[in-house]
Parts: C-alpha cells; sequence; structure tokens
C-alpha cells in the first residue's frame, strides 16, 4: 500500500514519551512477589499440598476463562468442556500404558484445542445470551456423551486405573502430594508466562479491541472472526492441560470434570477477581479455594451462602473484581502518599 | 482523473422500504466529494454499502477497478477503502496511543504476533504517535480514551481510520456534536490530508460541505438527485427544494 500520510515512521515529535506503552509489559515488582507466594505456601501449608495443587490447577483452568471472556469478551457456561476433554484424554491415555505426564499434557491440549476449533464456530455469532446457552448445550452434550460411554468413560463410576509414570521418568507422584504440587506449579507458571506474552503482543491488544468495540475493528482492518477462532481455541487448550493435570494428579477421572456446576464455579471466580487481567484469575481462585476450605468447615452445608454473598457484592461495588479493587486502591495509595 | 471508487446500480432494501436505490456514483482519484441530503435519504446507508458494513441487495462495488461487493469490510480496508462513524466507535478503556497503534498494528499485519510485546514494535508505536503530534493529540496520548472530552474523542475516530493509511477516506458526519469552534479545527484537519487521498464526505453543516467540496453528490428517498460542482448545486432549484426547505443561505 502506498504511503499517503507524508509522516514517515520517524522519530516521535519532540519531548514525547512512549515509555508506558513500550515497557507496559515489564514484569512489576509485584508480580515477583506475588510468585515467591506459592513457593513459601508450599512450606507453610506443608499438611495441606493437594489443597494447595488443587488451587494452582483451578488458577489454570481460570486463567483459561480469562482468556476468552476477560481478553476476547466471549462469555461461557460450558468450559468445563474443554477441562474434561483434557482430563479424559490424559486419563484414557494413562489407562492405556501411556503413562507419561508430559505426553499426556500435549495430547489433552491439542485434543481440547481441535475441539474448540471446531465448536468456535457455534460462538461467533450471536448476542452474549446466545452464547452463554451454546457454550452451555455444547457442554451438557458432552456431560452425557461422556456418562453414556461407559466403557470408555466409566460413567459415573469415574475413570478408573489411571498409571501416571514418573515425570522425566524420575520425579514420580508420591503420596504426599510433592511432586504434584509442584509439577501443577511449574505447568501453571510457564502457561502463565505464555498467556501473559499473549495479552501483551499486538495479538492481545486485537482482542481487548475486540472486547471493547466489537463492531470498529473490521473497520480498522481486523479480521475478527478469525481472532476470536483463535482465541477461542487456546482457551480450549488451556483448559485442556488444566483438565489433565488434575487427572494426572489425582489418578482418576471424575465425571464432574464436565459438570454444569464446575463452568458455572469458574465463572464466579473469575468475576470475583476480576476479569481481563491475568491475575485476576489467579487471585480469584486463591481467595475462592481457600474460603471454600475454611467456610466449608465451619460450616459444611451452608457455606455458599457467604460466596453467593460475596459475589453480589462484587458484581454491584466493585464490578471489576478483587484484582480491580487492588489496582484502585494501588492508585489512590500513588495520588495521596 | 481516473476513477478510484465507483457504484453501478446500488440497492438497498429493508423490506419493502429502498434506503439505497439506484445509486450510481463515480469518485474520481483525489476528490473532496460530498454526500449531502436530508434526514433519511440513506447517505449512512450508503457508505455502509460502499464498506461492506451492509450488504447490497442489488449492484457493485469497485474500487480501484475490482469489484469489491462481495468483500468483506476488513478486506476493503486492506484495500484502502476506510471509513469513520457518524457516532464514535471507540476503545474506550484502552489509552489514545495504545488505540492508535493497535489501528497501525493491523494496517501492519501485526495482528496475529503475540510473541513479542506491542511495546516492542516500536516502528508501530512511532508512527502512531507521528499521527497523534499531527492531530494535536499527543498531550493526552497516555490518557484513557473514555476520559477525553467529545471533541478530542471525534478526532480519535479519524485517527483510527488514518491509522489504516487509506486510499479512500468516507467520512461520516466527522464534525456531529462537536462544538463549531472545534469543528473548525477538525475542517482545517480533513483539509490538510494529502491529495493521494481521496475523501467522501458526509456533513450537514452546509458552511463547512461548502467550503471543503468540490464536487457534490445530493441524494433524495436512497436516489441519486443530482451531482455537480458546489456552485451549480447552490443555484439548483430542485436542490433548494427538497433539500432546503430551510435554506443554503444559512
Amino acid at each position: 500500500m502506498s504511503s499517503n500520510l507524508a509522516a514517515p515512521p520517524a522519530t516521535p515529535a519532540n519531548g514525547f514519551d512512549p515509555g508506558p506503552l513500550r515497557n507496559a509489559a515489564r514484569w512489576h515488582r509485584a508480580e515477583y512477589a506475588f510468585w515467591v507466594l506459592p513457593v513459601l505456601a508450599y512450606f507453610v501449608f506443608a499438611e495441606n499440598l493437594s489443597l494447595l495443587s488443587q488451587i494452582a490447577i483451578a488458577a489454570l483452568f481460570c486463567l483459561s476463562l480469562d482468556l476468552i471472556l476477560g481478553y476476547a469478551g466471549i462469555v461461557s457456561l460450558g468450559h468445563a468442556a474443554f477441562f474434561g476433554v483434557g482430563a479424559y484424554t490424559a486419563g484414557l491415555l494413562a489407562k492405556h500404558g501411556w503413562g507419561d505426564p508430559l505426553l499426556g499434557l500435549g495430547a489433552a491440549a491439542a485434543i481440547a484445542a481441535a475441539t474448540g476449533f471446531i465448536t468456535s464456530f457455534l460462538v461467533l455469532r450471536g448476542s452474549d445470551l446466545t452464547r452463554l446457552m451454546v457454550t452451555l448445550g455444547v457442554a451438557v452434550m458432552f456431560y452425557e456423551a461422556a456418562n453414556k460411554l461407559t466403557a470408555f468413560t466409566g460413567g459415573v463410576d469415574g475413570l478408573q486405573g489411571v498409571e501416571v509414570k514418573p515425570i522425566f521418568g524420575v520425579f514420580g507422584f508420591d503420596l504426599y502430594g510433592k511432586t504434584a504440587y509442584w509439577y501443577s506449579l511449574i505447568v501453571l507458571f510457564i502457561m502463565f508466562c505464555l498467556a501473559r506474552r499473549l495479552v501483551h503482543s499486538p495479538f492481545g491488544l486485537s482482542l481487548r479491541g475486540i472486547r471493547q468495540n466489537l463492531t470498529r475493528m473490521p473497520a480498522i482492518g481486523a479480521p475478527v472472526n478469525g481472532r476470536l477462532v483463535a482465541a477461542y481455541t487456546i482457551g480450549a487448550a488451556y483448559a485442556g492441560v488444566a483438565g489433565a493435570l488434575l487427572t494426572q494428579t489425582t489418578q482418576f477421572v471424575s465425571l464432574d470434570v464436565l459438570s454444569f456446576s464446575r463452568s458455572a464455579e469458574l465463572l464466579l471466580i473469575l468475576v470475583l477477581g476480576g476479569t481481563g487481567r491475568l491475575y485476576g484469575a489467579l487471585i480469584g481462585t486463591m481467595v475462592f479455594m481457600t474460603a471454600h476450605h475454611f467456610l466449608s468447615g465451619i460450616n459444611p452445608q451452608y457455606w455458599q451462602f457467604w460466596l453467593g454473598a460475596a459475589l453480589v457484592l462484587v458484581v454491584l461495588f466493585a464490578r471489576d473484581g478483587i484484582m480491580g479493587m487492588l489496582q484502585r486502591l494501588h492508585a489512590a495509595g500513588r495520588k495521596a502518599p | 482523473m481516473s476513477t478510484v471508487l465507483e457504484t453501478r446500480n446500488l440497492s438497498k432494501r429493508f423490506g419493502g422500504f429502498f434506503a439505497s436505490s439506484n445509486v450510481s456514483l463515480d469518485i474520481k482519484q483525489g476528490a473532496r466529494h460530498a454526500l449531502i441530503g436530508p434526514n433519511g435519504a440513506g447517505k449512512t446507508t450508503l457508505i455502509n454499502l460502499l464498506t461492506g458494513f451492509l450488504e447490497p441487495t442489488s449492484g457493485e462495488v469497485f474500487l480501484k477497478g475490482d469489484n469489491v461487493t462481495r468483500l468483506s469490510q476488513h478486506q476493503r480496508v486492506k484495500r484502502g477503502l476506510v471509513r469513520t462513524f457518524q457516532i464514535n466507535r471507540l476503545f474506550a478503556e484502552m489509552t489514545v496511543l495504545e488505540s492508535v497503534t493497535l489501528s497501525v498494528c493491523e494496517r501492519m499485519g501485526l495482528g496475529w504476533k503475540w510473541w513479542r510485546p506491542v511495546g516492542a514494535h516500536t516502528a508501530a508505536i512511532d508512527e502512531a504517535a507521528e499521527l497523534l503530534s499531527t492531530l494535536r493529540l499527543l498531550d493526552v496520548a497516555h490518557a484513557p480514551t473514555r476520559s477525553l472530552a467529545y471533541g478530542r474523542q471525534r478526532m480519535i475516530e479519524i485517527a483510527l481510520a488514518l491509522a489504516a493509511k487509506p486510499e479512500v477516506l468516507l467520512l461520516d458526519e466527522p464534525a456531529a456534536g462537536v462544538p463549531t469552534d472545534e469543528s473548525r479545527g477538525l475542517f482545517e484537519t480533513i483539509a490538510r490530508l494529502p491529495r493521494e487521498v481521496t475523501i467522501l464526505l458526509i456533513e450537514h453543516d452546509m458552511d463547512l460541505v461548502f467550503r471543503f467540496a468540490e464536487r457534490i453528490s445530493v441524494l433524495v428517498g436512497g436516489a441519486l438527485l443530482t451531482e455537480d460542482v458546489p456552485e451549480v448545486i447552490a443555484r439548483d432549484p430542485r436542490v433548494r427544494e427538497v433539500y432546503l426547505g430551510t435554506s443554503l443561505d444559512d
């Protein structure tokens, strides 16, 4: 295309500092501090390693929803479909002799991604309500299919006989859940770093553009459908890896990996934590799982009451979730030191 | 002068209502062409048909000689046909620099790049900053778009289009809702655009139209009534009648 505007892509105008955008992707001090927490947790809560692993896995799952909802703006009530596909992929492989964990993760990511790619075309069109119903419907179909195919999945009894081999042939999964925790945490961290690159890239910027103004994007030359398909596929792959981690660390696949409540709870956690921020997904999961643990200890039957109350308060008074509140506090603290 | 944008018998029917009917336009390279007509004359519909925002019921659109009638919006943008919107369509939560950089990235074909951060694509950022400087928006480069006054948001609406380096720029009432003193500045900016950019303008303010346009097409009830140079249009009794129950001298 010819260069129309007399503006050569030369030096920016005098005195202008493009720094804030140039350096937007740099790691903040608070981020380093944040990632020290799970390492500390290993020593402080050494008796609760299985809970910590669950948190890491749920955080990865929540991250996957944040990519498609928080960035691309696709609402979903059926994200457990991909989590379940990943969980069964890893489980079936391990049951039939391919128990290498990394192979399981890779296969789960690939199959979940393929599932995401195919179903993405159903969510391209339509309003948020349509998307909620379509994603819900797809997930319900997966659930019932797994329920029915008992010979294959074990149905409601779950998939038994999952035998996961040591990681790299060296680190076996132990009774205390030490290997499981480090494994989950390292996978979460790597996947997080990849997601972080992605959201700060031009591709990530275009996803934010789609979420903020869907109708403007084609008018600046962006193929919206292609981007949405890509984002949905990536989100599905992430969910698949999370599902595979759950299978490998528990050596079992329960039918509820595909359940509606898993999808709904995930949406709730993400909104609680704050959408479109990556750390919102992580912090939301930490807060939710910890609250779940303690509140259900105090009152096993009614603990969800407080969860409901927290959700209502967040949606009414802090729409950008816990992470949004933290950011506003930080900004306010800077203004009035 | 060669034709850069052409329509042949372009029609759009909504139920029994023709929002555009048999419109044949011929816009020359480098033109400063205005499209006027009373409310509901189908001006915005025509822009929507030209850009692929709407699909025509019948008729064709040609861009630089190629039939683009079946191309999607973003494909037409890639070929140099870019528009602005009558009602702002901006990226409210992004900073001004971010949103213009987004548009520049798309034009440079970086939209699929996912590894290096936006900040590392310095050519795109520099170009966005340069454009903001031209449009006198550099002082608000790092402000969130939603925090700006309406007049400046209107400039961002144009900046997003210019970042796509249009060969043909369709401006749908660029000064709509902008205070008079600011709209003068806005039009000066538009008037300064180089001649390689062909401009088709929809505007209600007749003062601005007659100062800016070198040719004017008049749309009435979805159909083209006449097209000529401003002096002839101003004297045309039919135009005065249908369009200006008020008056051209306002």
